[in-house]
């Protein structure tokens, strides 16, 4: 094996059996680590928020409120999360292509960079000089340095982006590995592009409004920054979809063998997302003065739906490549013996189940709703839009990458996770917290109670506003959901923190013995039986019928497209009970 | 061991472009068949359906708008309330409303079953207007007037709640629309205001 690796750049990952060089494994630690101080100040500030919003506890004073709410943003939507997919574009580019990284100081100079900017930010945040929300709509004005920061961080992930192309050229001019790129990397690489996409409508906004801060242009239009803005605000999501369901596909295949069902399948579906989904600005522009029907309609719906067709696909073919797997490993009992034998207690299946079922079923199915043209006038800017995007980026991407996490930790920092037990239900925790935040928040919505509100009890109003007592219901289910979630993100940020730092280290890893702190799926690897090209061609035999393969898939899958129409139609319903307006 | 059957963390050799199996095909078609159908139902809700965000949409100046606004109050006005006047126009008229931080200017007096035009448009920031209990809801963007055909289906005293964060009072921000029965009734209970019919034609 590899007997000279005190002196090669290179190891061999005792899980995946790749080549891990150094340098790539040093700027995939430190893109983490940094993504997990972020998501510790945004789930602090998120306590805070929670526990305002919660109309009966009411923490916050609104100058504050108002402060953390736009932290809270920064750090979660854009910190975090960012740092945390540069670390799944080095795991992917380097590790599972087996190569080197492009330029290793100029990865280091972008995430000092972002790092700056990151800072910057965050000053001009927690100051007070930039109370101007996550969103920073003009005519708000910032202090110059805030969207300074932003255009710093901006260029550190896009030139990081690029070092992640250069680095897949590298890999097949060295052919480090042989044929097509392996799925995960093909996602992440759309991810990528999406990435430049969003990134470059950033630099098309935050320069102006930049030169606008500091008096060098008069005036920034408003609606026309809310279209651009949102180029970056609603694409940038995208870039999660996209490495979500990548890591989907990579945990799926690291803890139960999930197979490929058809690359050429997975393969479009991500193409759809590049060529789509960039459309989306328009979900937040649907009752906005500045953009016809025509053009709303063929924006919001991503010409046809085709974005959303993809993520339809994946909901598809991610599950189904799982059952297939674990019937490839010989749990063929059944519709659902498939899953009632996974491995529930390895805390990257169970991320990985969570992390799908609540962006589909809750994130997918409110999104496309209240992204339809008309349903948005009941919809828009109120709580119904946050608990929309809770169970996407959060229940879906966030629990994803956490899930990730369990795994990164033994094969990239060498360490094994620290309070297993814990480790094992956190995942549990942290979705079953964000799905009765979301449901709260889409429930108090539904009653028009806004968002981004310091008081709905509406105490200094010239008028009084009486919500339903429904309400109070709703937001404390709110509040609790919340205080579970926190709760699970701070349990996870400290399995993490003391796993780098403190963790014990991992040795060899003894194949077919449980190891407290080392997931399932690398110490007992899922292997498929041998005949496996015999059996899955025996499944996929024309005779068989469409439910020959993956049936309980297909069970699943109903289950959701009628939920997705009931819900729905529904909204339009409670649409057709308003006013008239046209 | 190598087989055909492989992961996503498996590079593919040779030519991956192959057919899929049957229920892949069909669960494609179905999802295409609805995201047509999620597609087809905003522009037949324009055709038929009685709500529906498009209005006449210009670009104003700000200032201009408040100054027609404040036109339309004096020709109007049929009281006060709380400082600000209560506008009741024909039906028909164009009605305006500015939001500025952190009011709505003015207080609108409607009949039920009347349809108006409003013109509603901001001051100085981005506001958000939420007519309240309806969970009605347009962003309001300084700089473009957004003229939407209205007709009240239902009487009652209702609020318009500021939902776009405006400043540091902005949750202080609630106007006033009052809508009456041609007898000049109003409910007054804002928590039961009726929904009648409404709805689609």
């Amino acid at each position: 094996m590899s007997t000279t690796a005190a002196v090669s750049d290179f190891r061999t990952c005792p899980a995946t059996g790749r080549q891990i060089n150094r340098h790539a494994e040093w700027l995939i630690r430190v893109n983490a680590v940094v993504a997990v101080v972020a998501l510790l100040i945004g789930a602090t500030a998120a306590l805070l928020l929670v526990l305002t919003r919660w109309q009966a506890v009411h923490l916050l004073p609104a100058e504050w409120y108002y402060r953390i709410l736009g932290v809270h943003g920064m750090n979660m939507l854009i910190f975090f999360i960012i740092f945390f997919e540069m670390a799944v574009l080095w795991f992917a580019c380097t590790v599972l292509l087996n190569s080197r990284p492009a330029a290793p100081r100029l990865g280091w100079a972008s995430f000092y960079l972002m790092v700056v900017g990151a800072l910057i930010v965050e000053g001009m945040q927690w100051s007070g000089r930039a109370d101007v929300l996550f969103t920073s709509y003009p005519p708000l004005k910032a202090h110059p340095a805030f969207y300074l920061g932003v255009i710093l961080f901006a260029v550190g992930a896009l030139t990081m982006v690029g070092q992640f192309f250069a680095t897949l050229v590298i890999a097949k001019r060295e052919r480090t590995y042989e044929g097509s790129m392996p799925l995960v990397v093909y996602g992440a690489m759309t991810a990528a592009v999406i990435a430049v996409i969003t990134l470059l409508h950033g630099a098309l906004i935050y320069i102006p409004t930049f030169l606008w801060s500091i008096g060098l242009i008069p005036s920034v239009d408003p609606e026309i920054y809310r279209l651009f803005w949102w180029a970056l605000g609603h694409s940038s999501q995208q870039i999660n979809v996209a490495a979500m369901v990548s890591v989907w596909y990579l945990l799926g295949a690291l803890t139960v063998g999930a197979v490929v069902l058809n690359e050429k399948v997975s393969r479009s579906a991500f193409v759809l997302y590049i060529l789509f989904i960039s459309l989306a600005s328009a979900h937040h522009l649907l009752v906005d003065p500045g953009f016809s029907p025509a053009w709303k309609i063929v924006n919001t719906s991503y010409f046809m739906y085709l974005a959303v067709l993809a993520s339809m696909i994946h909901g598809f073919t991610v599950p189904a490549g799982m059952e297939l797997g674990m019937r490839l490993r010989g749990f063929t009992d059944g519709m659902f013996g498939w899953l009632r034998r996974a491995p529930w207690g390895d805390p990257g299946f169970s991320a990985t189940v969570l992390s799908i079922v609540v962006f589909g079923f809750v994130g997918g199915i409110t999104g496309v709703t209240i992204g339809t043209e008309q349903i948005n006038i009941i919809v828009h800017n109120t709580l119904r839009v946050p608990g929309h995007f809770h169970a996407t980026v959060v229940s879906g991407t966030a629990m994803a990458f956490m899930g990730a996490t369990y795994y990164l930790l033994p094969i990239i920092f060498r360490r094994k996770v620290a309070l297993w037990a814990l480790a094992r239900w956190q995942p549990y925790l942290f979705a079953l917290g964000m799905l009765l935040l979301s449901m709260g928040m889409t429930f108090a919505g539904s009653f028009g109670v806004p968002r981004r509100h310091w008081d709905i009890s509406f105490s200094q109003a010239p008028f009084g506003v009486e919500f339903s007592p429904a309400v109070d219901l709703v937001l404390a289910v709110m509040g609790i959901g919340g205080i579970m979630a926190v709760t699970g993100a701070y349990l996870f940020i400290i399995i993490a923190v003391k796993s780098v730092f403190f963790g014990e280290p991992v040795g060899e890893i003894p194949r077919g013995v449980a190891v407290a702190g080392i997931p399932q799926g690398i110490t007992h690897p899922p292997v498929h039986k041998p005949n496996v090209d015999e059996l899955n061609e025996k499944l996929h035999a024309p005779g068989r019928g469409i439910a020959a393969v993956t049936p309980g898939t297909l069970a699943l899958v109903s289950i959701f497209l009628v939920s997705f129409m009931v819900y729905y139609f529904t909204n339009w319903k409670l649409l057709s009970l308003l006013w008239r307006v046209g | 061991m190598l087989t055909k059957v492989h992961t996503g963390l498996d590079p593919v050799r040779g030519v991956w472009w192959k057919p899929a199996h049957k229920a892949e095909k069909v669960w494609v078609a179905i999802a295409f068949a609805w995201c047509l159908v999620l597609f087809a139902m905003m522009p037949l809700w324009h055709w038929k359906g009685g709500q529906n965000p498009s209005g006449v949409r210009t670009r104003v100046d700000p200032k201009a708008f408040y100054a027609r606004t404040a036109e339309f109050v004096k020709q109007y006005k049929v009281g006060d309330d709380r400082g600000l006047p209560i506008v009741q126009p024909p039906a028909g008229a164009d009605v305006y409303l500015t939001a500025m931080t952190f009011q709505w200017y003015p207080i609108l007096q409607l009949v039920r079953g009347q349809r108006y035009r409003l013109h509603i448009s901001a001051l100085d920031y981005n506001h958000g207007f939420s007519l309240y209990p309806l969970n009605v809801n347009f962003q309001i963007v300084p700089g473009y007037d957004y003229a939407l055909e209205v007709t009240p289906t239902a009487t009652g005293d209702f609020r318009i709640i500021c939902n776009e964060f405006c400043g540091i009072g902005h949750h202080t921000m609630v106007g006033r629309v009052i809508v009456v029965d041609d007898a000049g009734n109003r409910i007054t209970d804002n928590r039961n205001a009726q929904l009648p019919t409404g709805g689609a034609r």
